[in-house]
């Protein structure tokens, strides 16, 4: 991706258009923010905000046999999705390395839709492609959908306001599709920042329309737009993993910590060994979350972590919690030393600054 | 963009207010607005003999932690140490109360080689 030039959603325009500052993401030229990341968090932790997920990549997998292969690709059960149910689930390579992790809805019998990321989209299509059998098809859908993300308490107000009062909304996990003014909205009651909310996909010449509505409708309830830079110190404080930096191909989803999403009952899929050796034998070092102790500069990725005047690790993910003004972090550390409650050292300039291991999530709605 | 007339400018976003021998330092207005919510600032020390263009505090974003560099040589006299505690000052109040530290300049006349207002709104457009 680093000799091409970066791609516009289709919302750029808007995005420029409401003062956006821009930055090349994953292949993509996305909002960082509009206007101050502590504003659009504390929106979305109080009131409601949207962001452009238009990036992230759409792959759909249909026919007689499209879930029994899924289900050999795939680290989460598929024969467990109902139709208009989702699952958290990851892509692992053959040594149970993290390729992707995604979300898979059963949109009908024998029909699948993968939102993955937007980096590993052209990867994950390839990778799919080559692990093809007889069945089923796969397709990218990625340049035909846009995308929207919209979280925060008031996200039930907002759906009310576009589908009136009696509007039956998705559950967790599952999707449903909607008509807006003859657009088709496919929602589904996910997103990426702990509070209750939605992603909704349509197609994409439609991506101003509907996002121009969704800030219209949304103003009553104080709707903001919101970049990358929210969606990463929201995601950050639930602890929900960012791909390139808590899960790359020399993590597996078992030192990550997100074994829940693996079903290991499962006779086969890429990775089943290692995985199963990993859990048997404990893995060797565990991603953990952990927060600053006192006041002192933000944990950043690739910051060294120091335990008993040693380095055991670096910095996976680290930013300033807006809801904790607090120094928040997720690192790989051995498994000796993972314990919750313990006591790190955050390497910052040479300098360092003590930290303390945390449960998830690192913030709770009080 | 408010760029007072008063102040001489580094292209590195710093502005120099010129106090007797001394030249008090903080980031301009377009600077805090680029980077924006401050959260902390990592103030100099007391004494510290800095060089002209050479790295001397950081001030850090939700997003990044950036390079704050000196003007002018000289040696540290005073830190703002209030930024310690309440670091948005540096967005609040970027051209007073969000100065962050005190140089006495080794040439007096060195600040003056510096941009002046004007050549700084042209600089940042």
């Amino acid at each position: 991706m680093t000799d091409t030039a970066s791609k516009a959603t289709p919302l750029y325009e808007e995005h420029r258009r409401a003062g956006a500052k821009i930055i090349p993401f994953g292949g993509w030229l996305m909002p960082v923010q509009y206007t101050s990341i502590s504003d659009e968090h504390h929106a979305v932790r109080n009131n409601i905000g949207v962001f452009d997920i238009s990036h992230m990549g759409q792959l759909t997998a249909t026919g007689p046999r499209a879930g029994e292969w899924l289900n050999r690709m795939l680290t989460n059960n598929v024969e467990k999705l109902e139709v208009g149910t989702g699952q958290y689930t990851f892509l692992l390579n053959e040594n149970g390395g993290i390729i992707d992790d995604l979300i898979v809805y059963r949109t009908a019998p024998d029909e699948f839709l993968l939102v993955v990321n937007a980096s590993r989209t052209e990867e994950d299509f390839a990778w799919l492609r080559d692990h093809s059998e007889q069945g089923h098809d796969l397709m990218d859908r990625s340049a035909e959908w846009a995308g929207l993300a919209i979280q925060g308490p008031r996200i039930i107000e907002l759906l009310q306001a576009f589908f009136g009062p009696e509007v039956a909304l998705p559950s967790r996990n599952q999707l449903k599709e909607f008509d807006y003014d003859g657009i088709k909205l496919t929602i589904a009651r996910t997103g990426y920042t702990g509070e209750d909310g939605v992603e909704v996909f349509f197609p994409a010449e439609h991506a101003a329309k509907v996002w121009n509505a969704v800030l219209e409708k949304g103003a009553p309830f104080g709707i903001k737009p919101c970049g990358l830079g929210a969606r990463d110190t929201l995601r950050l404080e639930m602890c929900y993993p960012l791909n390139g930096s808590d899960l790359t191909p020399e993590h597996n989803p078992i030192e990550a910590g997100l074994g829940f999403f693996v079903d290991l009952n499962k006779e086969n899929f890429v990775g089943r060994e290692i995985l199963k050796q990993t859990k048997e034998n404990g893995p060797a070092r565990k991603l953990v979350p952990f927060k600053m102790k006192g006041k002192g500069p933000p944990p950043r990725p690739h910051y060294a972590v120091w335990r008993d005047g040693a380095q055991v690790g670096e910095v996976a993910s680290g930013t300033l919690s807006p809801s904790l003004n607090q120094g928040i972090g997720m690192a790989y550390v051995p498994t000796s030393q993972a314990k919750i409650g313990s006591e790190l050292e955050i390497e910052i300039r040479g300098q360092k600054f003590p930290a303390v291991i945390e449960k998830k999530p690192l913030y709770k709605k009080s | 963009m408010n760029v007072p007339e008063d102040l001489f400018y580094t292209e590195s976003h710093e502005w120099v207010r010129v106090e007797g021998d001394n030249a008090r330092v903080g980031i301009t207005d377009h600077a805090q607005a680029e980077l924006t919510d401050v959260v902390y600032v990592e103030l100099p020390k007391v004494g510290t003999q800095a060089e002209a263009r050479t790295q001397i505090a950081v001030v850090e974003s939700v997003k990044a932690a950036s390079d704050i560099y000196a003007p002018v040589a000289g040696e540290v006299v005073e830190v703002n140490e209030a930024l310690s505690s309440n670091p948005a000052l540096v967005n609040t109040d970027p051209f007073g109360e969000g100065w962050i530290y005190v140089l006495k300049m080794s040439g007096p006349d060195d600040a003056k080689q510096l941009k002046d207002a004007a050549a700084y709104r042209q600089a940042i457009g």
